[in-house]
């Protein structure tokens, strides 16, 4: 055991130990506080972070007197501009389901986590929860310093208000989110008096926490350990994604910049060795490193590099959004041009239509119909043949309906049990049992198709039908 | 001897095995020490609140041998406890039902609802066994989703059948009728079930054999119709249908009937047609049923297809 190593592994063990300090494990133990640069990518990054407001100010919109947009779940109908879809209806939500894992499929394809980057709620709340840490505690190097700092008077004021406001962003962030449920006005109303349910209270009080914790403590341990997709889309990814990549042909070898040396005289690569672009990373990762799973593919790397090129006068784009092929010198096959933007393409459009047709189909009423399995059929004393059905009428419309229900067939017949129309509550499946009679000389073989109808008028004396076919069953012969 | 520290800069505790084997002191992360001891406490307070540790069985006390927990929960309590709701939602409609016939019940959509879906329960545990899950019958045991009843489909016969039973009786014919008699009956009843007339020698012994005493005069199992509607019957069954009282129906089965009549102590192979009481005074299952739950039933019988 106490044997040194032989001198001939020395060479690949001094390889290992040169590339070891690329190999960190980001596992949280220091806290990364990342400089805020401007550029291009920044100001996209709070544009598109700022589709969120949506999230926030949705609930108060207003359509016809109601709330726009409603989950009811108590009730079970979710009104979506004065359409209410029942869960009936509920098909459309895995087309829509679809539609946004495909969705986001495709833009990984295409250009990477720009999800991740722009989007996603983690990095948005994350990045808000910086920015307001940077207002009270200043710059990066002035916050790791109060970290160290002892605990005085202005520490604890600073601290205390990061983390008041931290809870008050999570707090409505919880409020905002329950308010898609139980209804924004009714929300203000009965919250603060103590008059909403448990799972509001409970809702909100998870959201507070979960957006403390998450955004606040975790940030990109999240986007490291804890999120699905972060971890899947590295198969999505290609040669051909445009992410952003750092030109090592052109940087390497970095070295620094040495005083008095002009450009021209600069035997190395463009890269200064500056490390601006670690500084910025919300993740920390060094994207000189190449694509990892660390890199959220925000941009923000780009518009730091940028700066330092400007200063240093050297082209721009030393890192920059482009496809490993490009960078590599290959030939970069349009974007159209690919099989894989078809596919998806066409899977999008699919789900979208299916979409679209359940929405403009979404009828008043609808009726099922349940036949009788025991027994299947009743022959009766005067010799004919008599089937049980239980129809199911739901009335999905916003009032209550007098249903008339008929019903025909091929072989003269009788209905009974439809006699007096059925009323039907605004938003609920109501049963009726209805009998079938028809002569057994009258029957062409063991089934014979039945077809019920259903018919309302509703208040403003549209017609609405709804139908559904069934068998009736009589004796083999 | 870290005073001697061979090994600086890479944390570890001073103890060295072997001169180069060392422990270092990598902890956990603090998230995961926290949760740690989170858990930790959560399992002494769940043990306080709630039943939870088993005690040594000399140490058991009556009533169980674990810790009870300062809560006071027990399973049964919480499943009591629920069982109390639902007999709050039910009571609207019980009280309601309670204070109804069951023609009254038959009149209310929402309530004959309610009162089918509570029946359905009943007729699983009390009827189905006989009747058929559907009530579709079983051979031996009459259908109740059609409209040939053997006493009366009207709710207030219904409730009399389940209430106080049934017992058919119909006398054993083979001392009584000759061989060629006993033919001719079964082939009469045949002909009539299929539809036909019926001869006119069958009717003739039909009549003066004394069959028409509980089948009627029409052989519908009818005895008189009283002013108010409502029919007289002994429970004889209708012959001139084509629904067989006795499986499988046909010649064969209306001949065994004649001779061997329903019924009939002393008498081998005679029909067995007994309907027990579930709410009366007589049979076995005496009080098994409460009013209310004869009434639902009835509805439920009904309305499987055949209620008159």
């Amino acid at each position: 055991m106490n044997e040194t190593p032989s001198r001939g592994s020395g060479a690949a063990m001094d390889e290992l130990y040169a590339e070891a300090h690329h190999w960190e494990v980001n596992t949280g133990g220091e806290t990364i506080h990342a400089k805020r640069m401007p550029g291009k990518w920044r100001r996209i990054k709070w544009l598109a972070s700022s589709v969120w407001l949506i999230f926030f100010l949705g609930p108060y919109l207003r359509w016809n007197g109601s709330q726009a947009v409603l989950f009811d779940i108590p009730n079970r109908k979710y009104h979506l501009f004065g359409v209410t879809v029942l869960p009936q209806d509920f098909w459309m939500l895995s087309l829509l389901l679809l539609f946004f894992a495909i969705l986001l499929a495709v833009v990984t394809a295409l250009v990477g986590r720009a999800y991740c980057g722009y989007f996603c709620f983690q990095t948005v709340w994350t990045d808000v929860f910086t920015w307001i840490e940077e207002k009270l505690e200043g710059s990066p190097p002035q916050r790791r310093k109060l970290d160290k700092a002892p605990l005085d008077a202005s520490k604890v004021r600073i601290k205390v208000l990061k983390h008041a406001i931290w809870l008050l962003i999570g707090f409505f962030t919880g409020f905002s989110f329950v308010a898609w449920f139980y209804g924004a006005g009714p929300l203000w109303r009965d919250f603060f008096v103590g008059d909403a349910n448990v799972a509001v209270y409970a809702s909100v009080a998870l959201f507070t926490l979960g957006t403390y914790l998450l955004a606040g403590w975790l940030r990109e341990q999240v986007c490291f350990w804890l999120c699905p997709y972060a971890r899947i889309q590295g198969v999505m990814l290609d040669k051909t994604t445009v992410v952003p990549t750092y030109d090592e042909a052109r940087g390497e070898p970095r070295g620094r910049l040495q005083k008095g040396q002009s450009s021209a005289e600069r035997t190395v690569g463009d890269c200064v060795d500056c490390n601006q672009c670690v500084a910025v990373c919300p993740t920390g990762v060094d994207i000189r490193n190449g694509q990892q799973e660390g890199c959220i593919t925000c941009g923000l790397c780009i518009d730091a590099c940028d700066a330092v090129m400007d200063k240093v006068g050297k082209p721009r784009g030393l890192i920059r959004y482009a496809s490993l092929d490009e960078v590599e010198g290959k030939p970069v096959k349009p974007m159209l041009m690919r099989a894989r933007v078809w596919v998806y393409t066409g899977i999008l459009a699919l789900a979208l239509v299916g979409i679209m047709y359940g929405l403009s189909s979404l009828e008043a009423i609808e009726v099922k119909v349940l036949h009788e399995r025991a027994p299947l059929f009743v022959q009766l004393s005067d010799g004919s043949v008599q089937n049980k059905y239980t129809l199911k009428v739901l009335n999905k419309s916003g009032q209550d309906l007098t249903v008339r229900v008929s019903a025909e067939s091929s072989a003269p017949m009788t209905l009974l049990g439809a006699e007096e129309p059925l009323f039907a509550r605004s938003g609920e499946v109501t049963p009726m049992i209805v009998f079938v009679k028809i002569k057994r000389s009258d029957l062409p073989g063991e089934t014979l198709p039945v077809t019920f109808h259903a018919t309302t008028t509703l208040s403003d004396n549209t017609e609405i039908a709804a139908e559904r076919e069934s068998a009736f069953f009589g004796p083999s012969r | 001897m870290a005073d001697h520290n061979p090994f600086p800069g890479e944390n570890n505790t001073g103890h060295f095995w072997d001169d180069n084997i060392r422990e270092l002191n990598n902890p956990p992360p603090k998230w995961w020490m926290i949760a740690l001891w989170v858990s930790i406490a959560w399992f002494v307070l769940y043990g306080i609140l709630y039943p939870m540790y088993p005690v040594l069985p000399w140490q058991s006390q009556e009533g169980g041998g674990f810790t009870k927990g300062v809560l006071g929960w027990t399973s049964i309590k919480e499943f009591e406890q629920g069982m109390e709701q639902v007999a709050e939602v039910r009571a609207q409609y019980e009280t309601q039902i309670a204070a109804m016939t069951p023609e009254q019940i038959l009149d209310d959509p929402g309530l004959t609802q309610y009162t089918l879906a509570s029946a359905k329960v009943l007729f699983g545990d009390y009827c189905a066994a006989c009747h058929g899950s559907g009530g579709q019958g079983n051979p031996g045991y009459p259908v109740l989703a059609d409209d040939d009843w053997l006493y009366g489909g009207s709710m207030a016969k219904i409730v009399e059948s389940i209430t106080n039973g049934r017992k058919g009786a119909m006398t054993a014919h083979k001392d009584i009728l000759s061989e060629a008699e006993v033919d001719q009956l079964s082939q009469f009843t045949v002909s009539l079930a299929d539809g036909g007339e019926g001869s006119e020698a069958g009717w003739k012994l039909f009549n003066d054999k004394g069959c028409t005493a509980c089948h009627g005069q029409q052989a519908n199992g009818i005895l008189a119709e009283l002013p108010d509607g409502s029919i007289v019957t002994v429970g004889a069954a209708n012959l001139t249908d084509s629904i067989w009282r006795f499986e499988p129906g046909g010649y064969e089965s209306a001949k065994h009937t004649i001779l061997y009549g329903v019924n009939q102590p002393g008498v081998e192979q005679t029909r067995d047609a007994v309907m027990p009481a579930f709410g009366g005074s007589a049979g076995g299952l005496e009080g098994k049923l409460e009013s209310d739950q004869i009434k639902k039933l009835a509805v439920y019988v009904h309305s499987l297809g055949g209620g008159q």
